[in-house]
């Protein structure tokens, strides 16, 4: 399969802004060029496909085998773990790998599909550090499969599933499985990301090594922050032996104890336990001054507060290997979205204030959060439809993360640039992941429509839970395909005539 | 004038119009509970839930005879009862009750919100009888009840709240009813029990006991939770005695024309001493005896009846 992707304008963050061609084959990146040049592009591909292959001659058949892509090294998509050999100032963007080998196929006019994307904007996959698809163990609130399916609808070609399932991802075999069943589907890829400790239970450290070889590319408790600081430690030291990530779920447990909201003066007019700022930010202290002394790649999760924010800025400037995530309704709500003891608008950490609202944001703006994940939390209404202060934490939010995250763009507090920086290119590096717009990288690609205007309508979603507090919002910019190594896996239907959904 | 809610679910969603019809009422009907014959017609062959999933055997029983005293039918349903299932939801449990066809439903729940989710699902007018941390709308109204008889009035008054405002719902529903019917409300604790932002709310913090209730013509005294122990706010009942405790010596730093009210039940020598909860300031009783009538009032208003009716 030839594809020529044209019209749009093509955007990789530093290396490429303007209206390009981008020419697939076999799902991988063959040229991105001038609208000009990729006629001639095309019929050289074509030309050398006429040319007689000579082994094509060869009996029993090898030809398949030989003129196929070179599956193998492309299989975990470019993927490669940091080096952690070196000892310079940490800059996750020098990350480079280089591109998987692959042959081209012969190919015939007919195999060329041209796509018209005039008027959008083309970029790298968008990918998604922080979800929780459930599976195994709670698949009447999400499964891979649906999880996979959102995640495409949302613009991802990638997810990386906490592993807090049931069983915990805390063993190969776990790992093995999610990664087994995402391959089947053929959807957006998935990164599982595997338990610091046993059944996150804060004591023994997991099989890291072993967990690697089955796919894991992180480790975290998330759900539960690492209690005992001796054994953050030591998971670290571990951890940065392998050039795995450590992903913290910052919460101090006896500050957060019984609380379902931010502390504060809406929690107090409700009559809500409140959970403190602090309860995050000390342990993102900690977790900082783990990370210097070990010299680890940390990431915080989910950052909620300004003096998270803060700790992490100063972090940064002090050279540590520390990386940061928001999701994007810590920049968009504050804790006066639970008004009417709306359970959608309860997840931890909590919304907090106007005041932390606006230093997330600052903190996205000047580059101290690195990246924006959803934290997709999928619920049913057995854990939404109760009392505020009995029911689960989380909200889904793959599918209206873009969306949400445009806003910032339409905003003028961040430029296109940054904005796919935080969305697809860092998570990549984080991931050791080489996801450059480039000949011999797998296409894997999200397509933006930034102007188109659209409303949040959960019974659209194609995750199983609908635990959203964003019902309703009106918002400006959304996905028009991810194509996931040259094939759609999402397209919005304008219609009818357009492909909707191919897996 | 008709009294405009289905619900009594908080303070706040009342005006300072339907907060007087409540009181207004109450009286009227404080006069029933005076005579030989304590029973009137007024919502004969209407049916009342008493639903308290919470322990609260005072308060249900205020209830109880306010319903029973306007010859309504009262069913009781607590968490110990074999009608809540264990794993049914309180949703569940609200369909159930509307299965049955009540008028009202009075609901005590430790969940705050409860009562206004049930409120959302159910036809029935909700009363709420206190919901975790957020509200207890009757009690507040009949302390204003009892506040208004002996002072003739709410507007211009001082309260001093003195206790655990973090863990009140009695505390949040006075602050907001008697701020919103022109009184100052002070209050004080020690600092583990005053919540974060609690002046926006409408009141003014103290620093301590002394100066909350120099110019009070009010004094509310809270319940100390012994259990609230193992959340750590306290060191010791002795020592919050020796701090936070009212006692006829201090009670001569406040008004002479002081009211003590508490209410209840009381930790007799801890937050209140023996002598100034029986001493001539308290009008602990009188709350008790305004409490029937004001919850009359309620369940005659919110079924629909008016003002000057009967
Ligand atoms: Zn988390
Ligand atoms: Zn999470």
């Amino acid at each position: 399969m030839l594809i020529r992707l044209k019209g749009a304008r093509v955007i990789d963050p530093g290396k490429i802004d303007g209206f390009k061609d981008i020419i697939i084959s076999n799902g991988v990146i063959d040229a991105v060029v001038e609208p000009s040049e990729a006629d001639q592009m095309l019929l050289d591909i074509l030309s050398k496909a006429e040319e007689p292959c000579g082994i094509a001659e060869q009996p029993f058949g090898i030809t398949d085998q030989a003129c196929t892509p070179i599956e193998k090294p492309c299989d975990s998509s470019n993927h490669k773990q940091h080096d952690t050999s070196t000892a310079e100032p940490y800059d996750m963007r020098t990350d480079q790998s280089k591109p998987c080998g692959y042959n081209k196929k012969a190919f015939t006019k007919e195999d060329i599909t041209e796509i018209d994307l005039t008027g959008m904007v083309v970029v790298p996959g968008l990918i998604d550090l922080h979800v929780h698809l459930r599976e195994p163990g709670y698949e009447y609130k999400e499964t891979i499969e649906t999880g996979l399916k959102a995640a495409a609808k949302g613009g991802f070609v990638a997810v990386c599933p906490m592993p807090n399932s049931s069983p915990v991802n805390d063993n190969s075999s776990i790992t093995a499985f999610m990664v087994s069943r995402a391959k089947e589907l053929g959807g957006s890829q998935l990164y599982p990301v595997g338990s610091i400790t046993r059944g996150s239970k804060g004591e023994a450290l997991c099989e890291y090594g072993d967990m690697q070889k089955a796919g894991m590319v992180a480790i975290s408790d998330d759900g539960r922050p690492v209690e005992n600081a001796r054994v953050m430690r030591r998971a670290m030291e571990y951890a940065k032996g392998m050039g795995l990530p450590v992903i913290s779920h910052c919460e101090d447990i006896d500050l957060a104890r019984d609380g379902s909201m931010n502390e504060g003066v809406v929690a107090t007019k409700l009559g809500i336990k409140g959970i403190p700022n602090v309860a995050e930010s000390t342990i993102v202290m900690r977790d900082i001054a783990l990370a210097e002394l070990t010299g680890a790649t940390l990431h915080i999760a989910h950052v909620s507060c300004e003096e998270s924010v803060d700790a992490i800025r100063h972090g940064k400037k002090r050279g540590i290997r520390v990386t940061a995530e928001t999701a994007p309704h810590y920049f968009t709500l504050t804790d006066e979205a639970v008004a009417r003891y709306d359970t959608n608008a309860k997840m931890n950490p909590p919304l907090r204030s106007e005041r932390d609202r606006q230093a997330i944001i600052e903190g996205l703006a000047d580059g101290t959060i690195d990246v924006i994940a959803t934290d997709h939390a999928p619920h049913s209404l057995l854990e939404k439809d109760i009392e505020f202060d009995r029911a689960a934490f989380g909200i889904v939010g793959l599918e209206t993360s873009l969306g949400l995250s445009l806003k910032l763009v339409h905003d003028e507090t961040l430029s296109l640039e940054q904005l796919i920086e935080k969305m697809s290119k860092n998570p990549a590096t984080l991931l050791g992941i080489d996801n450059d717009l480039k000949p011999g990288n797998r296409a894997d690609i999200t397509v933006i429509d930034m102007d188109a205007f659209w409303s949040v309508n959960p019974r659209t979603f194609f995750s199983k839970s609908k635990n959203t507090p964003f019902a309703g919002f009106n918002l400006r910019g959304e996905v028009y395909m991810t194509m996931i190594e040259g094939k759609i896996a999402y397209q919005r239907q304008d219609g009818g005539s357009e492909i909707e959904e191919i897996s | 004038m008709r009294f405009e809610h289905k619900d009594l679910l908080d303070i706040e969603s009342l005006s300072v119009r339907d907060i007087t019809m409540i009181l207004d009422t109450a009286e009227g009907m404080k006069e029933i509970s005076s005579r030989p014959v304590k029973k009137v017609p007024t919502l004969r062959g209407k049916t009342i839930v008493l639903f308290f999933q919470e322990p609260s055997t005072r308060t249900k029983l205020s209830f109880d005879i306010a319903a029973k005293r306007l010859s309504a039918d009262t069913i009781s349903i607590s968490s110990g009862s074999s009608s809540i299932v264990k794993g049914e939801t309180l949703i569940d449990t609200a369909k159930n009750l509307e299965a049955m066809n009540p008028e009202i439903i009075v609901i005590r729940h430790p969940s705050s919100g409860a009562a206004e989710l049930v409120s959302r699902r159910v036809r029935a007018s909700v009363v709420n009888a206190g919901d975790g941390l957020h509200a207890h709308p009757t009690q507040a109204l009949l302390d204003m009840m009892s506040v208004r008889e002996k002072k003739g009035r709410i507007e211009g008054l001082n309260l001093a709240i003195i206790g655990d405002i973090a863990h009140s719902r009695v505390a949040r529903s006075n602050i907001a009813g008697f701020t919103k019917m022109g009184a100052t409300v002070t209050v004080a604790a020690p600092p583990t029990m005053i919540p974060r932002g609690i002046e926006t709310l409408g009141c003014k913090v103290a620093p301590d006991i002394e100066s909350c209730i120099e110019n009070a013509d009010v004094i509310m005294m809270l319940r100390i939770q012994k259990e609230r122990q193992e959340s750590i706010l306290f060191p010791t009942e002795r020592e919050y005695s020796m701090l936070f405790g009212l006692n006829s010596k201090r009670l001569r730093c406040a008004k002479r024309d002081v009211l003590v009210m508490h209410p209840g039940p009381m930790n007799r020598g801890v937050e209140i001493s023996t002598d100034v909860a029986d001493g001539e300031h308290s009008v602990i009783l009188e709350q008790v005896t305004n409490g029937v009538a004001l919850r009359m009032a309620v369940f005659y208003l919110v079924s629909g009846g008016t003002k000057n009716a009967d």
